[in-house]
């Protein structure tokens, strides 16, 4: 029964990749001791002048251009004024009526709802703006989980003042599913560009959403709600689902939709109404007069444009039809840019995308899923998997060997060089030292001899296995074989 | 300009007495007025402007210093706990 079709527009935001705060010089570094980033700027002492952070404009313009968004000639910073005690200014420092980015939009790729289940449907959601603004300090509630039932609060000024992006989409989106597809390709474009670090559990990326249902056909949106407390990309799916379950709810049972904050309860998996005060909500913005405008040019913005990477779409496609690799092996390399990195550096030393991709899915990612390591966390380098790749080639050592070398070499961090000759995985290609083990295998299976002789031809593999565990499979088979066939005959 | 000096003194969170509610709705109604004035002015040619001096563009550099002065800043919680400002919980009804 769909007769309600679901409209979903969703505000995201992003902690900007900063060293230091938006109008200050405090480190934005996550984990400090409390309070020990903090300074008169951003805990709001008299007569204090707040300074832009350039870098934070320039993060924000690359996701403007990667977002295909119009950089605004002049943006202006305004004040919100409200009380809150994270706000130690008691106003949050923002862009209102002149943002620093409007327009845009993002393709993702959604499933198709027809037969064909596995085909994928390509939608755009546009972006309404995207503009910048300070983190509040952090609370944290004593003697309850929510704010509701605390006893006290603690207030961690740290965050305060951290540079954020936020991003407003149009109401484009249509469902959960496409919520949470919208939200991982956006993280995942986020951090490759390389302006956050997109981790919605740890907070640097958070998504509020608004919310209706209308019929199907029906241009005017229904009341919406606003959807709050959704820190997993699994969350963001769940908690919207709860809410468009409550609203075809109420709407059947002939309820009235309230317009509300709500949020949505990890725990019980519904969604509840956070019952703030609507009247508090009177901003008063006004141009915030510590601070000039904005007004990037052309060879500013050129010179950013210049040192956006490639995008991971346009990666994805390069490895496909470039390197000829299957769809499922460059979605894996594109996962993240330090995986491309890694082997596209690995592709400069050395034009073998198959083998280094082959190496590296089934070898190094599977060691690092195993120890949960990042592949920036290792000292193997491109250069040392080349190496590898190089003697396996050479027939220097074997297919075997080299993924015990490579093991050993994540490991230790050694090169692949000096664990090769420390182990004596060379393989033997040294005629007469082969020769003796064939003899000795000849002589210790007379029955399998006997068999071959007799016409028996396949029992050959039976004795080249043999040979190769004698000489712990560092004998290379093919000569292996040629040996016990001049041998026996 | 009538102004509504109860939902002003509530939005600064100021519990201001009678008189005081008398004295500084005349004077904040005053400056509203003055203002209206001002508004009578044609300003369809002239751009907005939020400052006097024509500068633009003024940065600083991603550069994170050290915090000197957490102690002072640590000496304006009206009561601290664990090197945090304890406030009264929050209530929202
Ligand atoms: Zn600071």
């Amino acid at each position: 029964m769909s007769k309600y079709e679901t409209v979903i527009g969703l505000e995201i935001h992003a902690q900007l990749a900063t060293e230091s705060k938006m109008f200050c010089s405090c480190s934005t570094k996550f984990g400090a001791e409390p309070n020990t980033n903090v300074c008169e700027i951003c805990t709001g002492q008299p007569g204090v002048l707040p300074k832009i952070n350039k870098k934070a404009i320039e993060l924000a313009i690359k996701t403007g251009l990667a977002l295909n968004c119009k950089i605004e000639p002049m943006s202006v910073f305004a004040r919100k004024n409200y009380f809150y005690p994270d706000l130690p200014k008691a106003y949050q420092i923002s862009q209102y009526e002149l943002p620093i980015i409007t327009g845009g939009h993002l393709e993702i790729e959604i499933p198709n709802e027809g037969e064909n289940s596995n085909s994928r449907l390509r939608k755009k959601i546009n972006i309404t703006r995207i503009h910048l603004e300070e983190d509040a300090g952090k609370l944290v509630h004593k003697g309850a989980e929510r704010i509701m039932g605390s006893e006290e609060s603690l207030v961690d000024y740290n965050r305060g003042g951290t540079p954020l992006m936020e991003i407003v989409t149009e109401p484009d989106i249509r469902s959960p599913l496409e919520a949470k597809i919208f939200m991982e390709d956006l993280a995942h474009l986020l951090q490759y560009i390389g302006v956050c670090d997109a981790k919605m559990e740890e907070g640097s990326l958070r998504c509020d959403a608004n919310i209706s249902i209308r019929p199907v056909g029906q241009k005017e949106l229904g009341t919406k709600t606003e959807l709050k407390n959704m820190n997993s990309f699994r969350f963001v799916q769940m908690g919207l689902e709860a809410e468009v379950a409550r609203h075809t709810e109420m709407k059947a049972s002939g309820e009235k939709i309230i317009q509300e904050t709500r949020y949505f309860d990890t725990k019980t998996h519904d969604t509840k109404s956070m019952r703030s005060k609507e009247e508090a909500h009177d901003y008063r913005y006004f141009p915030e007069p510590d601070l000039v405008t904005i007004e990037p040019d052309h060879k500013w913005i050129e010179e950013i444009r210049a040192t956006l990477t490639e995008l991971p779409e346009k990666k994805r496609e390069r490895y496909i039809n470039e390197y000829g690799l299957p769809n499922p092996i460059a979605e894996v390399l594109i996962a993240t840019k330090s995986i491309s990195d890694y082997f596209e550096e690995c592709l400069k030393i050395e034009n073998k995308p198959k083998e280094i991709a082959n190496w590296m899915l089934v070898n190094v990612m599977a060691y690092l899923k195993n120890k949960n390591l990042d592949i920036k966390d290792i000292v193997f380098s491109p250069r040392e998997l080349i190496e590898l790749i190089k003697l396996i080639e050479k027939g220097t050592i074997s297919g075997t060997a080299a993924k015990e070398v490579l093991i050993k070499a994540l490991e230790t961090g050694k090169n692949i060089k000096d664990i090769v000759s420390e182990s004596g995985a060379t393989q033997i290609s040294d005629e007469g030292a082969l020769q003796q083990i064939v003899k000795e295998v000849i002589k210790n299976n007379p029955k399998q001899v006997l068999q071959f002789k007799s016409g028996k031809d396949p029992v050959i593999m039976y004795l080249v296995g043999q040979v190769m565990k004698e000489s712990k499979g560092r004998a290379k088979p093919d000569l292996v074989q040629a040996l016990l066939r001049k041998e026996l005959s | 300009m009538k102004i509504n000096i109860d939902q002003v003194a509530n939005l600064a969170r100021l519990n201001l007495t009678e008189e005081e509610k008398k004295l500084y709705g005349e004077q904040l109604s005053n400056i509203l007025d003055h203002a209206e004035e001002l508004q009578k002015l044609n300003t369809d040619k002239v751009a907005p402007t939020s400052h006097a001096i024509p500068m633009k563009n003024v940065f600083r550099e991603d550069k994170a210093i050290p915090c000197k002065n957490t102690k002072d800043i640590m000496a304006n919680a009206p009561e601290e706990q664990d090197h945090m400002f304890k406030v009264p919980r929050i209530i929202e009804e």
